[in-house]
């Protein structure tokens, strides 16, 4: 039963990555992108991480895909396309992404998992030998953690935060003073 | 979760890395390359994940995927910034078009 989950969970993401892949719609793509980002989230529950699950549904979900949309409504023009001749999802008021050198990236892509694959298959993990975590959650863990060995990638990340705040909303202002 | 099942998480995290890489080589719309940047970053973090289930102790992997995302947060604000603010000036956001340094 578990395993059904797991694999229909592998199943959602990959069909979600593929189809950002194969729409033109841009819009469709981005709602691609959610299912991939909660098939993610699943996986890192069926991994044992029960905080970075929710972390990934809060930041991701909440939070850069809602961005995403904001900047795909606010740089659509409307298009010319006649009504009559396209389907239905390339209608004039969709945003369509052209495609350019497609044999050439799906080679590449495919090469490179071809390549990952072959590396995986021939590999051996000696960490995977270890005994597996027994704690029910990891969230103490991860703030301990936190605040003892990783205390200044913390501070610096936070101080990254605000700096990325600040210059998003400086750059995106209306008019920019030469 | 058992050992095959971890090495089926890399396979995962190998076929998104590689979409993602697909995405932001073929597509034209400055969003949907964005897009594709969060799918690889989403493949990295989906591997150390993998791994750090077996360090209980430490789950240094978590913690770096942790960082990951939230720099991958702020690059996503920061980018969309700059394509509103090209959108702006050039009235275009298909990268093919971007060819001046100044209108």
């Amino acid at each position: 039963m578990l395993q059904i989950a797991f694999f229909a969970f592998i199943a959602l993401t990959l069909i979600g990555a593929l189809t950002v892949l194969l729409t033109r719609n841009v819009l469709y793509s981005a709602y691609a992108l959610l299912l991939t980002l909660l098939g993610v989230a699943a996986l890192f529950v069926f991994a044992g991480a029960d905080f970075l699950a929710v972390s990934q549904i809060i930041i991701y979900v909440g939070g850069v895909l809602v961005l995403v949309l904001f900047g795909v409504m606010l740089t659509s023009k409307p298009t010319t396309i006649s009504t009559s001749t396209v389907v239905a999802s390339e209608r004039s008021n969709a945003i369509l992404a052209g495609s350019r050198g497609v044999w050439l990236g799906v080679l590449l892509a495919a090469g490179l998992f071809f390549g990952l694959s072959r590396l995986l298959m021939n590999a051996h993990f000696a960490l995977f030998d270890q005994p597996i975590s027994k704690a029910p959650t990891t969230i103490d863990t991860i703030g301990k953690q936190l605040m003892t060995e990783y205390i200044v990638p913390f501070e610096v990340i936070s101080i990254l935060l605000l700096v990325a705040l600040v210059g998003a909303g400086y750059l995106a202002k209306k008019s920019i003073k030469p | 979760m058992n050992p095959s099942l971890s090495y089926s998480l890399l396979f995962v995290a190998a076929a998104l890395f590689s979409i993602g890489l697909a995405v932001v080589i073929t597509k034209r719309h400055a969003v949907v390359v964005l897009m594709g940047i969060e799918l690889m970053l989403n493949a990295v973090n989906l591997n150390l994940v993998a791994f750090s289930q077996y360090d209980p102790s430490r789950l240094q992997g978590q913690v770096f995927s942790l960082f990951v995302m939230i720099v991958a947060a702020a690059e996503a604000a920061v980018a969309l910034a700059l394509i509103i603010q090209v959108y702006r000036h050039v009235k275009t956001v298909v990268l093919d078009e971007l060819t001046d340094l100044k209108q």
